[in-house]
């Protein structure tokens, strides 16, 4: 399992690496902020930390960090993907649209 | 629900997100890229959500009811030109999400008592999620403080300042292997130890990010991002994900190669960036140059505007704090109709990140054709009437050419000063966020339009009106 996950790792490092290449200027700031949502996917560990394979008791200290840990991650999920998505926006408009002056 | 379909939903999950960055890197494809990628994400946290006994729903709907709408106001209500300090700290949300999973984790050790049974490499890695998370935390904090004014924008050096960060690196590799392999002979409670890491990373990410100037800032954002990345992706090995690890690791190595890109674009090496102290190594500024500067009124700035047959507007940082672009875009409107014609020249590093400029003029609605990259405007340079700097500053700096004392020296420019005549419009002679003297301001052929640009704009906006 350990092996299998490392081997995981390596291949989608190198995907990583090979995916971003000879992106224009003006798409570095959204892709910085999209793929800064992206990692907000430790949300998904943090859920995992409140739920059955992992509570042990309801033990106070146990809540507080993954409760904390889902409010931290699903700020970044969401405030990720809608600033990244606003910033796009505005790009499609100006070029779509005919300037009307 | 089974195993195996959880897996197959987490990789399907991961192919979107693999799709949805591809996509992201594309002008055309970009905003469907990112909702791609948003779906990617809904998939993992739903498969997340049913694929074990939720024991705590209850604490799990508070965090992401709070989130959402702390993310979603935040996202909605920033304005365009905060978006870099925006990006910078949800990125130290997710760095803070990591440290508490892995933080979690030990403490489900310590409720079971299986510490001292736990296998070593396990517990490396929780120490390892701890540190990355908190440093890429406090680090983006600093990040965060620094572009948005709070901190001061300048390179903060001290003496000792290298000595100071192998020190923090060698304490938390110690107390690694305390907690790890040599925790047999830990004589302190091993809770006292981990608080301590988690303190000594959230210190490791202050010093690392304070000494590095306010220009660097987006190259540390793009970095700590890719942090942020290897954070979830450690994370994902604490708790054996494969989402995690998939989506960890390919923001992580994305990262790094936008960080490459970003530093080629300011012809500067990582390393230099990271541990030179940008903008500080200037320590007498304003003694290099004494010239005169030749201030221009808003009224003279007209009529040689009103005579020039073309006109190139070079947007900075400047444009962004006076919230100028719209009034940029009406000015262009009224050359137009005077039959000038206008282009916007974007230096790749203007304003606080890459793409700033681009954002902003888009907002203001000008139109995609008139944009154009230093590349392109730069050969023909010379035949521009007029250039309209506008809160530009390091990126117009003719020194990066001449000057080989210059700490941007090197970084390419766009080259205004060739242009028959530029308009600074600027408030104060005061150099820019890098903290370098422009000889710009000294020329011959440059005129100073000192004040806040945006009434500078909608001044000379009135003068074509009137």
């Amino acid at each position: 399992m350990g092996m299998m996950l490392v081997f995981v790792l390596i291949l989608a490092s190198f995907l990583g690496f090979e995916l971003i290449s000879k992106v224009p200027a003006q798409l570095h700031t959204p892709l910085m902020s999209g793929s800064n949502a992206i990692s907000g996917i430790t949300v998904v560990g943090a859920i995992l930390s409140l739920s059955g394979a992992f509570v042990v008791s309801s033990d106070t200290m146990t809540i507080i960090l993954g409760t904390l840990s889902v409010f931290f991650a699903t700020i970044n999920v969401v405030g990720g993907y809608m600033v990244t998505d606003r910033m796009l926006s505005m790009f499609n408009t100006g070029k779509k649209e005919d300037h009307v002056s | 629900m089974s195993e195996a379909i959880i897996n197959g939903l987490y990789i399907i999950s991961a192919i979107f997100f693999v799709f949805g960055l591809k996509m992201l890197g594309k002008a055309d494809q970009a905003r469907k890229g990112n909702l791609v990628s948003a779906v990617g994400m809904l998939i993992a946290i739903v498969t997340a959500l049913v694929s074990q006994s939720v024991l705590e729903w209850q604490w799990i709907a508070i965090g992401m009811i709070a989130g959402s709408i702390v993310g979603a106001m935040a996202a909605r209500l920033v304005a365009m030109t905060a978006m870099p300090e925006m990006v910078a700290i949800f990125n130290g949300f997710g760095g803070a999400a990591s440290l508490l999973v892995g933080w979690s984790e030990y403490h489900r050790y310590t409720v079971t008592n299986t510490y001292m049974d736990a296998d070593v490499l396990s517990l490396l890695i929780i120490i390892l999620t701890i540190v990355i998370g908190g440093a890429t935390f406090t680090g983006s904090l600093v990040a965060w403080g620094k572009l948005s004014g709070k901190l001061p924008s300048k390179a903060i050096q001290y003496p000792g300042q290298q000595f100071v960060n192998v020190l923090l690196v060698a304490l938390i590799i110690g107390s690694a292997a305390l907690f790890g392999p040599l925790r047999e002979s830990l004589s302190i409670d091993s809770y006292l130890l981990v608080i301590a890491t988690i303190l000594v990373a959230c210190i490791l990410g202050i010093t690392f990010v304070i000494p590095i100037g306010g220009g660097d800032m987006p190259v540390v954002i793009s970095l700590l991002n890719s942090f942020s990345g290897m954070a979830a992706c450690a994370a994902g090995f604490v708790i054996s994900n494969n989402v995690l690890i998939v989506a960890g690791a390919l923001v992580g190595s994305s990262g790094i190669i936008l960080t490459n890109i970003m530093c080629k674009s300011m012809n500067r090496k990582l390393t230099n960036v990271l541990f030179s102290g940008f903008g500080a190594s200037k320590s007498s500024a304003g003694g290099g140059f004494q010239g005169e500067a030749n201030p221009v009124s808003v009224e003279d700035a007209y009529l040689m505007l009103e005579a020039a047959s073309n006109v190139l507007v070079v947007p900075g940082y400047g444009m962004a704090v006076a919230q100028a672009q719209h009034a940029i875009q009406e000015l262009a409107d009224q050359l137009e109709a005077n039959g000038t014609e206008v282009n916007f020249a974007v230096h790749p590093v203007a304003g606080r990140m890459p793409g700033h400029m681009n954002v902003l003029l888009a907002e203001a609605n000008v139109p995609y054709e008139q944009l154009k990259e230093m590349d392109d405007v730069n050969p023909n340079i010379e035949n521009v009437d007029i250039a309209i700097v506008i809160g530009a500053n390091d990126v117009v700096n003719p020194a990066a050419r001449t000057d080989e004392t210059s700490p941007i020296y090197g970084m390419p420019v766009i080259d205004v000063d060739k242009a028959r005549t530029v308009i600074v419009m600027k408030r104060s002679m005061k150099p820019g966020f890098a903290g370098i003297d422009n000889p710009l301001f000294f020329n011959d052929n440059t005129r100073m339009l000192f004040g806040d640009a945006k009434k500078s704009t909608q001044g000379l906006v009135a003068e074509f009106k009137g």
